[in-house]
């Protein structure tokens, strides 16, 4: 393994107390840092959805002004997508993939800090819009013009906070490419990474070509308002939904880079607990870049009742539904993962079971939307509502939950404690489901989404609703407290933490040392 | 019905009320599943939603069944011993070919509503509908009628925040005047918006279409029954977006005629005028409501 001599000269970080945060270059530091700002904001987000559920406990309007409704639907959207899930997902990445692809560090260590540092700052400014005059942005995440031009004194701010998130999201995305391209272990070809490596390398490729996207977007939405150009306006020549393809081009590949990560995830844990190697490694990764690939082509099924040419309809909805190709062999992989295998099931696990079924059931619910007629009644429904939650909360967020527990011994040298795992567990999946599943039957119903108040027919189902996020919120209370009892102590890991886990990042001490393979493995 | 109650306490009466309501069906809708359609459109549209339903629930049957079994057969606890394998090229293929002839079947019928659709020509009715922050302006093409439709007096007054009246059944879905149409026949909708962007939806019509400023959007209905038949604004369009029903009054033939020349006789100027100033003498309170939002 590594150099022990050489380690001796190097063996923490070279400043301390916040300093050592604001000025390391280590990606184990990075790492931490991109996740705990990731647990704050799903901590913020959280409550901005607890506020939109109370006020829909019940028909007429108890809590909140209409205004302020729309601008905790837009800002809970905005900080789980670019606060909690994506630097999730940059934190696991800076903390995994050196260990797993045998690298020192990230590629770009300096580029790294500062991709970090980004961040806390944008969200100053996002969150801060809140107290501007007019309020925050409150014409919806997707800042459709031109109801998104009627936003107060906070839109050049909100406009440049989604820049700087970019720009963040964007180096990431550079510096995970050329760790993964340049640093591998010699002996580990492309095809021998392990599969978060995989699918982390084609998001950040989907990063490097969404971004921008929305970049420009936004920059045309702030020169529509400012400089008086017409791209998205009516009056002066200008196409208003001309901005909802260009949104949904970045927007569609962006719902790729929230779950391609998570599909890493699931694709460690299950073979791990399973005591099998992964089934299918190549139709994997070949899946993975299918999906990819056809995330740019499905754009405007998100647009179906905008006003679009038959066949323009047809050609997305055909391409939408072959994603699901791909996406099943998928989940018929890990299924065969585990067939025949010696399966235990320790919190990480648990949770990648879950992601398994209940991603599923937010994909069915994907395919019925991806009919051109039936989507026209589900379309600005809570069944869009409840689709996108399955597949992001009990998908997304599920896969990082499980990378946590399966990766939380190595980062801290303890083991959690699994009873309480095995009570969070518990307890957001049953929640999650009483939270969302009543969102399918509201949206059939014809219940629309992002709206404050609502007929007194919808009223049961949207209750069970709201028992089921705040049941759904305190459990998460329980993931913090395991959190800070599992890097405060508990029984030490070792090294291999689980019984026969493959990876390079099981064949260094728990925990990581600060340094780990100044001198490259074999392979 | 329901009445607003102090905040502080709302987190115990959530679980109580749940709890009452999972008790007390009979004062629940419940409904699980699209309504029922209006429309032969809306029928077909109903057939394909329930045909794509059944095939996922089919597949899930499958798959979780074969998870379930997995978990239960080949569990460490039970001392299973785990085989080697990790790759096979026909049950690869198999899984990729499947699902391939499935989406195939379910696309072509699909596509046959769709075509059907969107086929507005040979209309009967023209209805040109405004989409304005928030309401809705109606105007009929070959008539000259015109006029503005804006949510009913006790929905506004019940929206206020805190206010706590009683919500009648159509809380939020009555408005003052509606769009009234003819049983039977093709009325085409030219839809279009005088601010940001609105969608029209009526759920039993199966009918959703936005409303976009610049664009004239084209859809179309033929209500097979007659009945008063609700929906509501189904795009996000700011603070009043909750507030902006829709309701479609279906009329068999000669009440539809006898509506219709009631509104354009010579002795009732107001339907001629500017539609600003018809919605100023018709709906004063409700019109000062809905824009005061």
């Amino acid at each position: 393994m590594s150099d022990t001599t050489h380690e001796e000269h190097h063996d923490g970080p070279h400043a301390s107390g916040m300093w050592r945060w604001l000025t390391t270059t280590n990606h184990k530091d990075i790492g931490t840092l991109y996740l705990v700002f990731s647990l704050i904001m799903f901590l913020v987000g959280g409550t901005m959805a607890l506020i939109i559920r109370t006020e829909l406990f019940q028909p007429g309007l108890q809590l909140v002004d209409p205004h302020f409704f729309n601008q905790m639907t837009t800002m809970h959207a905005l900080v789980m997508i670019f606060g909690a899930l994506m630097p999730a997902f940059v934190g696991l990445a800076n903390w995994q993939i050196p260990l797993m692809v045998g690298a020192p560090d990230m590629a770009l260590p300096r580029m790294n800090n500062w991709s970090f540092w980004i961040l806390p700052p944008a969200f100053l400014l996002l969150l801060g819009t809140l107290f501007m005059p007019g309020g925050a942005p409150a014409g919806g995440w997707t800042l459709y013009p031109p109801l998104i031009l009627q936003t107060g004194d906070a839109f050049p701010f909100v406009v440049f906070s989604l820049h700087m998130l970019g720009a963040s999201s964007i180096l990431g995305a550079i510096n995970i490419i050329v760790t993964i391209t340049n640093m591998r272990a010699p002996g580990m070809g492309f095809m021998k990474m392990p599969l978060f490596v995989w699918t982390w390398l084609i998001t950040a490729y989907l990063l490097i070509g969404a971004m921008p996207v929305l970049a420009g977007a936004i920059t045309m939405l702030l020169t529509d308002r400012y400089f008086d150009t017409s791209f998205f306006l009516a009056a002066g020549g200008g196409d208003p939904v001309m901005f909802q393809h260009i949104f949904w081009f970045f927007g569609h590949p962006e719902v790729y880079i929230l779950i391609l990560p998570a599909f890493g995830i699931i694709s460690q844990v299950i073979p791990t607990f399973s005591r099998k190697p992964l089934f299918g490694y190549v139709s994997m990764v070949i899946a993975t870049s299918a999906i990819a690939f056809l995330s740019y082509v499905v754009w405007a099924h998100h647009m179906f009742t905008v006003g679009m040419p038959a066949a323009g309809m047809l050609f997305f909805m055909i391409t939408t539904m072959f994603i699901a190709v791909p996406t099943g062999v998928k989940i018929f992989n890990w299924l065969a993962t585990m067939w025949r295998g010696s399966i235990s099931f320790e919190t990480p696990m648990l949770f990648a079971i879950a992601f398994v079924i209940l991603f599923t059931i937010g994909g069915f619910s994907g395919l019925m939307l991806a009919l051109v007629p039936a989507d026209i009644e589900y379309h600005d429904t809570y069944f869009v509502v409840a689709h996108f939650h399955y597949v992001l909360v009990p998908g997304a967020i599920f896969g990082v939950i499980a990378g946590v527990y399966y990766w939380l011994p190595k980062w801290t040298g303890h083991m959690y404690n699994e009873t309480l795992g095995k009570w969070h567990f518990w307890m957001s999946t049953i929640f999650v489901n009483i939270l969302f599943f009543p969102q399918h039957f509201l949206g059939l119903a014809s219940m629309p989404r992002r709206i404050p108040d609502y007929s007194v027919q919808f009223t049961e189902f949207n209750m069970i609703s709201t028992v089921g996020a705040f049941g759904f919120g305190l459990s998460q209370l329980l993931f913090v407290w395991m959190l800070v009892k599992c890097v405060k102590g508990g029984e030490p890991a070792s090294t291999k933490v689980w019984d026969e886990p493959e990876g390079l990042e099981w064949t260094v001490p728990s925990p990581a040392p600060y340094h780990t393979f100044e001198t490259a493995p074999k392979v | 019905m329901y009445r607003s109650k102090a905040h502080g306490r709302w987190l115990f009466m959530g679980i109580a009320a749940a709890a009452l309501a999972i008790a007390t069906p009979a004062a629940a809708d419940w409904a699980l599943d699209f309504p029922a359609s209006a429309t032969e459109l809306g029928n077909k549209v109903r057939g394909l939603h329930h045909l794509a339903l059944i095939i996922c629930t089919i597949i899930g049957i499958i798959v979780f069944g074969v998870l379930g079994y997995s978990l239960v057969k080949f569990r460490k606890s039970q001392g299973a011993q785990a085989a080697k394998f990790s790759h096979s090229t026909k049950a690869e293929i198999i899984w990729t070919v499947i699902p391939v002839l499935i989406l195939v079947g379910l696309a072509i019928p699909t596509a046959r509503v769709l075509i059907e659709m969107e086929d507005t020509q040979a209309a009967d009715l023209r209805i040109k509908v405004t989409g304005y922050q928030w309401k809705w302006r109606y105007e009929y093409l070959d008539h000259g009628i015109s006029f503005f439709s804006n949510i009913d007096d006790a929905s506004n007054a019940a929206s206020i925040l805190g206010a706590g009246h009683e919500l009648h059944e159509h809380y939020l879905r009555d408005v003052d005047k509606p769009m009234v149409v003819p049983v039977g026949k093709k009325v085409k909708l030219q839809l279009t918006s005088n601010d940001v962007i609105h969608a029209w939806w009526v759920p039993e019509f199966y009918v959703k279409r936005d409303a976009v400023p610049g664009t004239i959007n084209e859809t179309w209905f033929k209500a097979e029954q007659t009945g008063t038949f609700r929906g509501q604004c189904a795009e996000l369009c700011g603070r009043g977006h909750g507030f902006m029903p829709i309701v479609v009054e279906v009329l068999p033939q000669d009440e539809y005629d006898a509506w219709v020349a009631g509104l354009t006789a010579p002795a009732e100027p107001e339907a001629l005028e500017e539609p600003e100033a018809a919605m100023s003498q018709t709906a004063p309170a409700a019109a000062g409501g809905a824009s005061s939002r």
